[in-house]
């Protein structure tokens, strides 16, 4: 609910006599003394740092090479073209953002590159999301349609993103010590396996937790029966792994130094590891994770700036250095765009763009739980 | 004359009114802002809902698993302050005793640390301790051990961390604590027959107490409030209090919760502090960083 709803109700009891004359002005005085805190001199400040104005947006991605890419292809030129300036900023992660915006006004931030589903619909529950004009960005229909349908279910029909990348969370292992048929006859039990006590890791993430629980106790991460088996799971895994990992470069580093010879891991960061030499092995197990990055735009933005550059961002020339920097392929379906001799080497690409072969969180299914999961993780994780 | 003693008594307020303002703006109002938001609610969708609840004080201070990690917290600044305390009297009490030219240089290299960013000297660790770091690499070399020790991640790197962050804080203050001790003092005890050993346990030592307690009082907040250190050094069973906060505002978006949660970790603390005031006074403190 925004300061002019709560204003207008506020008015309304007071006008059917829910409440006193000296009551309705209390209120509005402890309101005036909020807004000369946050909204007064603090307000004109926040307007003047925010992006919201059309000289210019502010995008926030994850950083490292891929904000260079974005940087070099999509914002360099869109400003050339537009006179529109891009304001880059990076953050470590879905919580953390979220938690900034809802710190911050509407029109504040712009546009985002996020985790797909499950963080759309979190925002859409926030009531943060915008109404894109799809007619102003041509290129989303190069966009594979199984991206694009999960989205608009959420926000009833209409868009406030577009899915611009996707990948896989899968089991990465040192095959120094695990072969691939070990791996591949294990699959997520892998994880809870006695044999590598202190050599598993494993992301500290409550739904990653959960969904690997899940395929560990034999069931659809989507249509959980047994939770209470799932943390049974969690459990096993948290007295044999040695740490819970909380972002890619940690992820990286625990492989490669053998701290850990497994864990689960996202396919990009697998295939950097890959590349860099390393003789890590990468399986997507029956039931494995897929997910999707998307650019949203955040309720309160200039509009028609950031669709003008979400089109630029989804031009395939851009799509791919993007994906071709951060090992993830790109959103764009195979059977219209020519995505290059690199996609297709990349894991979890699929060359039919039907994307059938992998699983996702079941947004709605895994948003009814978020509270009481996430709760709940915290204090499995903590021994209990 | 009236106008005068008015003037008088005005002058005072007038004169502290700027550090009264800052001090409400950014310390008292956030404050209360966070006691409010204490007692609302989280919503499904992560929205907040407005209104007087107490669910999450019931919660926080019903809960064995807050009360538990609490305790857990406590153990662990616990630890790490004794451990300051031991390690760090010896060089506070060599810098103290060092003539002046070289006290100055030996003061700089003791605040040299703090500006190198807390977390890299924190995940300084992760190359010195890990599978493939240097103190392995270096047994092994020497054909000490057989394969590499895992030393990392457990209860015991999370408290060398935190002797490492707040170690400098410890000398400080008990150096300070020292160099107040007039030398005239340990000569004449030394004169009445005192050994130099007993000159320091029946004089140096206690007089130099207060120090010691300032340290401490400021080593056991720092590490109760810390959430960096058990991230990265930390295995998964190991969070401090302050992990639970950041978890429920960050992860959860449950901010009423975490408000309540910092609350309850503040107030403990804020206690502890009061009762060190109380006792000890505060002034002790404040030496260090003169």
């Amino acid at each position: 609910m925004d300061d002019t709803k709560r204003y207008e109700r506020l008015l309304n009891r007071y006008r059917d006599g829910d409440i006193s004359r000296r009551t309705f002005l209390t209120a509005l005085g402890a309101a005036g003394v909020v807004a000369g805190v946050t909204g007064g001199p603090m307000g004109m400040l926040a307007k003047t740092a925010r992006a919201a104005t059309p000289e210019q947006v502010r995008f926030d991605g994850w950083g490292g090479v891929v904000s260079e890419a974005f940087e070099k292809y999509a914002f360099a030129p869109y400003t050339k073209k537009t006179g529109i300036k891009v304001i880059s900023g990076t953050f470590g992660g879905a919580d953390e953002y979220i938690a900034r915006v809802k710190a911050g006004q509407p029109g504040e931030f712009n546009l985002a590159h996020l985790s797909g589903v499950f963080d759309y619909a979190r925002y859409h529950g926030l009531e943060l999301t915008s109404e894109l004009n799809e007619a102003n960005i041509p290129n989303l229909q190069n966009v594979i349609p199984s991206l694009i349908e999960p989205l608009r279910k959420i926000s009833g029909g209409t868009l406030s993103a577009v899915p611009y990348d996707y990948g896989t969370t899968g089991i990465a292992y040192n095959r120094k010590y695990i072969s691939d048929d070990e791996a591949k006859a294990k699959g997520a039990k892998l994880m809870i396996d006695e044999a590598y006590k202190g050599k598993i890791g494993g992301w500290g993430e409550w739904k990653t937790r959960v969904w690997y629980g899940a395929l560990q106790s034999d069931q659809d991460p989507n249509n959980i029966k047994d939770i209470d088996a799932v943390w049974d799971m969690i459990r096993s895994h948290r007295d044999l792994a040695l740490k819970y990992w909380s972002s890619g470069a940690e992820l990286m580093s625990l492989l490669a130094e053998e701290e850990i010879y497994v864990t689960e891991g996202w396919s990009g960061r697998i295939k950097a590891l890959q590349d860099q030499g390393h003789d890590i092995g990468y399986l997507d197990p029956a039931g494995g994770l897929g997910w999707q990055e998307c650019l949203f735009v955040l309720r309160g933005s200039p509009m028609a700036a950031c669709e003008e550059l979400l089109n630029f961002m989804l031009e395939p020339e851009v799509a791919i250095a993007v994906a071709e920097g951060q090992s993830y392929p790109p959103a764009l379906d195979p059977n219209k765009v020519e995505l290059g001799k690199i996609i297709p080497t990349l894991p979890a690409f699929d060359p039919k763009g039907t994307l059938a072969s992998l699983s996702f969180f079941d947004p709605a299914y895994w948003n009814e739980n978020e509270a009481d999961w996430s709760k709940t993780f915290s204090r499995v994780q903590r021994g209990y | 004359m009236a106008a005068d003693i008015t003037g008088t008594r005005r002058a005072p307020w007038m004169l502290l009114s700027p550090s009264l303002a800052t001090v409400g703006l950014l310390l008292i109002i956030p404050m209360l802002f966070i006691v409010v938001y204490s007692f609302w609610l989280r919503t499904a969708t992560g929205a907040d809902q407005v209104g007087f609840y107490l669910d999450n004080w019931i919660e926080v201070l019903g809960d064995r698993f807050y009360r538990d990690i609490l305790f857990q917290t406590f153990a662990i600044a616990f630890y790490t302050t004794v451990i300051c305390a031991l390690v760090g009297y010896i060089p506070a009490y060599f810098v103290a005793n060092t003539p002046v030219k070289s006290k100055a240089f030996l003061l700089l290299m003791l605040m040299l640390p703090f500006w190198i960013s807390y977390i890299i000297r924190t995940m300084s660790w992760i190359n010195i301790l890990g599978t493939s770091g240097a103190l392995n690499t270096v047994m092994l070399s020497l054909g000490i051990i057989d394969g590499p020790i895992q030393m990392l991640y457990n209860q015991t790197t999370v408290v060398l961390g935190l002797v490492h962050y707040l170690l400098p804080f410890m000398i400080l203050n008990v150096y300070v604590s020292l160099d107040g001790i007039d030398k005239n003092l340990t000569e004449a005890a030394q004169s009445l027959g005192c050994t130099g050993f007993q000159a320091f346990r029946e004089v140096t030592l206690p007089l130099s107490l207060p120090g010691l307690a300032a340290g401490s009082l400021l080593c056991f907040v720092l590490a109760a409030g810390t959430y960096i250190t058990p991230i990265v050094l930390g295995g998964p069973r190991d969070a401090m209090f302050a992990n639970l906060v950041f978890e429920a505002i960050v992860t959860q978006l449950n901010w009423p919760l975490g408000s309540a949660l910092s609350l309850v970790l503040l107030a403990l603390l804020g206690a502890l502090v009061v009762i060190y005031t109380r006792y000890l006074g505060i002034d002790q403190i404040a030496k260090s960083f003169e």
